[in-house]
């Protein structure tokens, strides 16, 4: 094939996959629009749906479980997010430094984000949160402390302990990339000048890692957000709704309540929640990009 | 190039579609039963194998989830029509909504439509008649009763013959707090009384509302106004959470019928007030520590004696997308019959086999004297409640423990929720019931039923 | 050139190793526990204090693997993973071969699409998803589901794959013309050879996101068809105390993700931001 036949062809070297990719969200999310001007509900066929305007949309705004459940989802992200970028900035450092087994250590570091989420959600469940038989209420009971129900008590601390876990690697990664890249003679530059570790940290370090940073937390708080799996393991966005996030309760909302009219409306704002982040993040991209390039 | 790619993507998608055809085929005469993880069913997928050896060209594939999580799923295939089912185990609330849905099929038209695979000698007459009339929609048979249940009250003797208390007949909520006072001993990891407090409607929800019943409350007024915030609404949820945290199981907000029936047969609970199926559970050998060490009472009743036992059937159900119709109904009919029974009588005793289905069981010799401490107060139950006379006023709906309206699902598992917050400490009754009324104005607005 | 640790010196640097790799074991030990578990017979699971000495002995993957239907889930992840990651790279290598090599002024911003897609939250589209697949009956079948998944997985590949390619130094592939190679040459000598490691990165992340992905198989699949991550659900209520086949469950369904994560460990932040880290 020469290349005059290849210039030709080259569009559709990628128009399948956008096509592919337009059919497959773009279209859904239409749908899930105008789902979400209707009254539908699956469990009654006998009562067909009915076009109902923004009422869903105003019934979100009025609801009297809105603010808690708001309230819940901003807790669980900042919280979250704020942990795993302390922590995983400690174990950047940490790792960044070279030493034996540090191979190992990283290894083993990382393997939390890969564990299946409902695998994390049974195990910490079960085995460590478990007031009668789990690992933590069995130490504390040993040592002479209570032994408390953690799921049922502390659910919304218990829920960010494990979404914590699993993704203090993610953030780690992240930032580890941006310390290695960080250019070994500004650092020892700095360290002749004479400049001590804090300070070091301060204005080399930290600055560089601004972006890293940046893209780190966007894109954790975008993936925190629709967390799922955890949350349905764990407490079922219990006891009663102190755990049920937007996610949450868009799956209870569609397939508790079958109440698909104002499910659809709550997930247009989860949609517009993520658009508003993505946009945020290829500002990023696309200032570093252009940064590269100059 | 671009040929050749198209190509090759669109075998990979045929073969991608190849896979559920191979294994569609494979399944040709599989019947995939959905069921509950109960004790009863539990037997149930033991003893199939005997239904696999007489019907050798019939494969069985069971699903069998605990209660919540089974009620999702069935509700899922059946509202979707998707027809991963053939066989579903649905209660007493669900089939007249889904019969009237046209989304089962009968059995009585089934019966017709293949009556050699009914078995043998079913005799629907026999089954009993509340129960029946209770799976039944415009007089049709949708679904075929396993086990039929009330609620009653069991309590552990020997610890009542060591305090020098004695159970009387037809106890009230007044008596048994105070039973449950005197035998509360945490330290001794004894507790005074085993109640439900697990998120569900069919789950805490269950013995609350028979509370609720008779302490004279109601869900809806006949305008259907939401009656959560009434005052007999509110004494009879403070009595039931309050019973729970003073002189109750602790982390009774995770309980629900299992861990509850746990807490009892291995000494642990000096009474509950539970589903009336339990007492076979509790009389076998092999699973619990209290054998013989058992009495029963009729479940406690407060101001009124209306709705204080429920009435409750698990049955088995034909959806109407099941591709195995008649493979269906030959195993529905043999595990609902009286063979079945007869055969679980003889294999795990007699005092184990399910109950409230049939008038023949109450009238077989080697049953009524393997179940003679509880086969009498549980048939009297179940015949004596009254899904359509449950309140002390009149109400709009029916049922005795939920409201037979397809809403109930939602909103009775939100304010289960509510309920089983308040049973944690979490918040306060106040707060769980005006939290409930809430969720219950809004979802009866949204349905229609309130303007 | 040693890098000598920025804070403190020699005592110090080995104390921050050793915390290093305490710290380690910590963040680890919640998964080691689990594997030991699976380890035990259920007694030894739940004995306390924990015996220090056990018998280690493998009847639970025994048990776990039989019954229950592990297989049947197991193949489903399997087939699902696999179909769908097949089908991202068949649909998407293209795509990154052509961003990659002859970029337009537009696919700036056809790369930046493809990235929202990959960032659009679930919930926003599971209702239309589930009518659909009501209506069409794909409720429950491995085509819906393959369907679903290849779209998740497409804007990996996209990103990722042009991201590798971009890799490749120009140099060699001007050499290789001006030695006289055809396209087709090209290809097969100097392209195809050098983006096989980013190829293999690529699928493994594609299998990590697939094979762990839970909410749209629990939404969309009952019986026939879900995978590994919707059986594990089945253990969530403690009834019935069996740990230890849990954690054998548990740790045979982890570990094929937990091998592919720590092979390509070092291009993993490149898949999860799309490129914009390597």
């Amino acid at each position: 094939m020469s290349r005059g036949i290849m210039r030709g062809t080259l569009p559709w070297m990628q128009r399948p996959a956008i096509i592919y990719l337009v059919i497959l969200t773009q279209a859904p999310v239409l749908l899930t629009l105008y789902y979400s001007t209707t009254n539908w509900n699956f469990l009654r066929p006998d009562r067909p749906a009915r076009f109902v305007g923004l009422r869903n949309y105003l019934d979100f705004f009025l609801a009297r479980d809105t603010g808690r459940i708001m309230l819940n989802t901003l807790v669980f992200s900042v919280a979250v997010v704020g942990l795993s970028l302390v922590l995983g900035m400690l174990l950047a450092l940490l790792l960044s430094r070279e030493f034996r087994g540090r191979g190992l250590a990283r290894t083993l570091m990382i393997t939390p984000f890969l564990i299946m989420p409902t695998v994390s959600a049974v195990m910490w469940k079960n085995m460590l949160f478990n007031p009668a038989f789990g690992l933590i209420s069995s130490t504390l009971a040993a040592l002479g402390g209570p032994r408390i129900d953690w799921i049922n008590q502390h659910a919304m601390g218990s829920l960010i302990v494990i979404v914590t876990w699993e993704w203090t690697p993610f953030m780690m990664l992240i930032l580890l990339s941006g310390l290695q890249s960080l250019q070994k003679e500004h650092l020892e530059a700095a360290q002749i000048d004479g400049a001590g570790p804090l300070a070091t940290f301060r204005s080399i370090v930290l600055p560089h890692l601004g972006r890293y940073v940046e893209i780190g937390v966007l894109l954790e708080t975008l993936f925190v957000l629709n967390i799922f799996g955890e949350i349905y393991t764990t407490t079922t966005g219990g006891p009663a709704n102190y755990t049920t996030t937007l996610t949450f309760n868009i799956y209870l909302e569609a397939f508790k309540r079958w109440n698909v009219g104002r499910a659809s409306a709550y997930a247009i704002f989860a949609v517009i929640f993520a658009n508003v982040i993505t946009l945020l993040f290829l500002r990023i991209i696309r200032r570093g990009r252009d940064g590269e390039a100059a | 190039m671009n040929r050749r790619r198209s190509l090759i993507v669109m075998l990979v998608f045929m073969a991608a579609l190849l896979v559920p055809v191979i294994t569609a085929a494979a399944q040709a005469t599989t019947v995939t039963v959905a069921v509950v993880n109960n004790p009863d069913q539990r037997r149930l997928l033991e003893l199939s194998d005997k239904f696999q050896a007489d019907h050798p060209n019939i494969k069985l594939s069971f699903v069998m989830l605990p209660e919540n999580e089974l009620r999702d799923r069935v509700t899922t295939d059946i509202t979707t029509k998707a027809g991963s089912f053939d066989i579903v185990q649905i209660g007493t609330y669900e089939t007249p909504i889904f019969g009237k849905n046209g989304w089962l099929a009968s059995i009585d038209d089934l019966a017709a439509q293949y009556p050699g695979s009914m078995q043998p000698n079913y005799n629907v007459d026999d089954l009993i008649k509340g129960i029946r009339l209770g799976l039944s929609y415009n007089g049709k048979l949708y679904a075929a009763p396993f086990y039929g249940e009330s609620s009653m009250l069991f309590y552990n003797k020997k610890m009542f013959a060591a305090a020098g208390l004695k159970m009387p007949a037809e106890p009230t909520w007044d008596q048994v707090r105070e039973f449950a006072r005197k035998l509360h001993n945490p330290a001794r990891k004894q507790y005074g009384i085993a109640l439900r407090g697990l998120p569900g409607w069919g789950e805490v929800m269950a013995p609350l509302d028979t509370v609720i019943n008779t302490f004279g409350g109601k869900w809806f007024d006949q305008d259907w106004q939401p009656q959560l915030t009434s005052p007999e609404f509110k004494e009879a949820v403070n009595f039931y959470v309050k019973l729970i945290q003073d002189y109750g199981v602790p982390g009774a907000a995770n309980n629900g019928f299992s861990e509850s029936l746990t807490m009892l047969a291995q000494g642990q609970a000096a009474m509950w007030i539970d589903a009336t199926v339990a007492a076979g559970f509790l009389e076998d050998p092999k699973q619990s520590k209290v054998v013989g060490n058992v009495g029963f009472a009729m479940a406690p009743w407060a101001k009124v004696k209306k709705g204080y036992h429920w009435l409750w059937s698990w049955a088995y159900a034909i959806p109407t997308t099941s591709q195995h119709q008649d493979a269906a109904l030959a195993f529905l009919t043999w595990c609902t019959s009286k063979d079945y029974i007869d055969l679980v009588g003889k294999t795990y005793g007699w005092a184990t086999v399910p109950p409230g289905t049939r008038y023949s069981t109450y009238k077989n010799p080697a049953y009524i004297k393997a179940a003679s401490a509880f086969a009498d107060i549980t048939l009297k139950s179940i015949q004596s409640a009254d899904p359509t006379d449950a309140t002390r006023d009149p109400v709009p709906y029916t049922g005795v423990q939920f409201v037979g309206i397809p809403e109930f699902q939602g909103f009775g598992t939100d304010v289960s929720k509510q309920i089983s917050a308040a049973i944690a400490g979490t918040q306060s009754v106040d707060q769980a019931l005006a939290a409930s009324q809430d969720i219950v104005t809004k979802a009866m607005t949204d349905a229609g039923y309130l303007k | 050139m040693k890098h000598r640790g920025r804070i403190g010196g020699h005592v110090g640097g080995t104390l921050l190793s050793i915390l290093t790799i305490v710290l380690a074991l910590v963040m680890f030990f919640p998964i080691l526990w689990m594997v030991l578990t699976s380890l035990k017979t259920e007694a030894d699971a739940f004995t306390w204090p924990p015996p220090l000495f056990f018998h280690p002995t493998l009847e639970q993957y025994d048990v776990a693997l039989g019954a229950s239907g592990y297989f049947h889930y197991l193949l489903n992840t399997v087939v699902i993973t696999g179909a769908s990651t097949l089908a991202a790279l068949l649909l998407g290598v293209p795509a990154a071969y052509r961003l990659a090599f002859y970029p337009t002024k537009r696919s700036g911003f056809t790369l930046g699409w493809v990235m929202s897609t990959r960032m659009l939250p679930a919930v926003g589209v599971i209702v239309p998803l589930y009518v659909i697949f009501k209506t069409l009956r794909w409720f429950d079948s491995y085509h819906g589901i393959i369907l679903l998944y290849t779209a998740i997985n497409l804007p990996l590949v996209i990103w990722m794959m042009r991201s590798f390619l971009q890799d490749i130094p120009y140099e060699t592939i001007e050499a290789a013309r001006i030695d006289g190679a055809t396209l087709w040459q090209e290809l097969m000598r100097v392209i195809v050879p050098m983006s096989v490691p980013g190829l293999v990165s690529t699928v493994l992340l594609c299998v990590i996101f697939t094979w762990n992905e839970f909410f749209i198989s629990f939404n969309l699949t009952i019986t026939r068809v879900p995978p590994l991550s919707v059986y594990i659900v089945g253990f969530k209520t403690s009834e019935g105390l069996f740990w230890a086949k849990m954690s054998a469950a548990a740790t045979v369904s982890a570990l094929p993700v937990m091998i592919a994560g720590w092979v390509s460990q070092r291009q993993i932040v490149r898949g999860l931001t799309a490129g914009a880290i390597k």
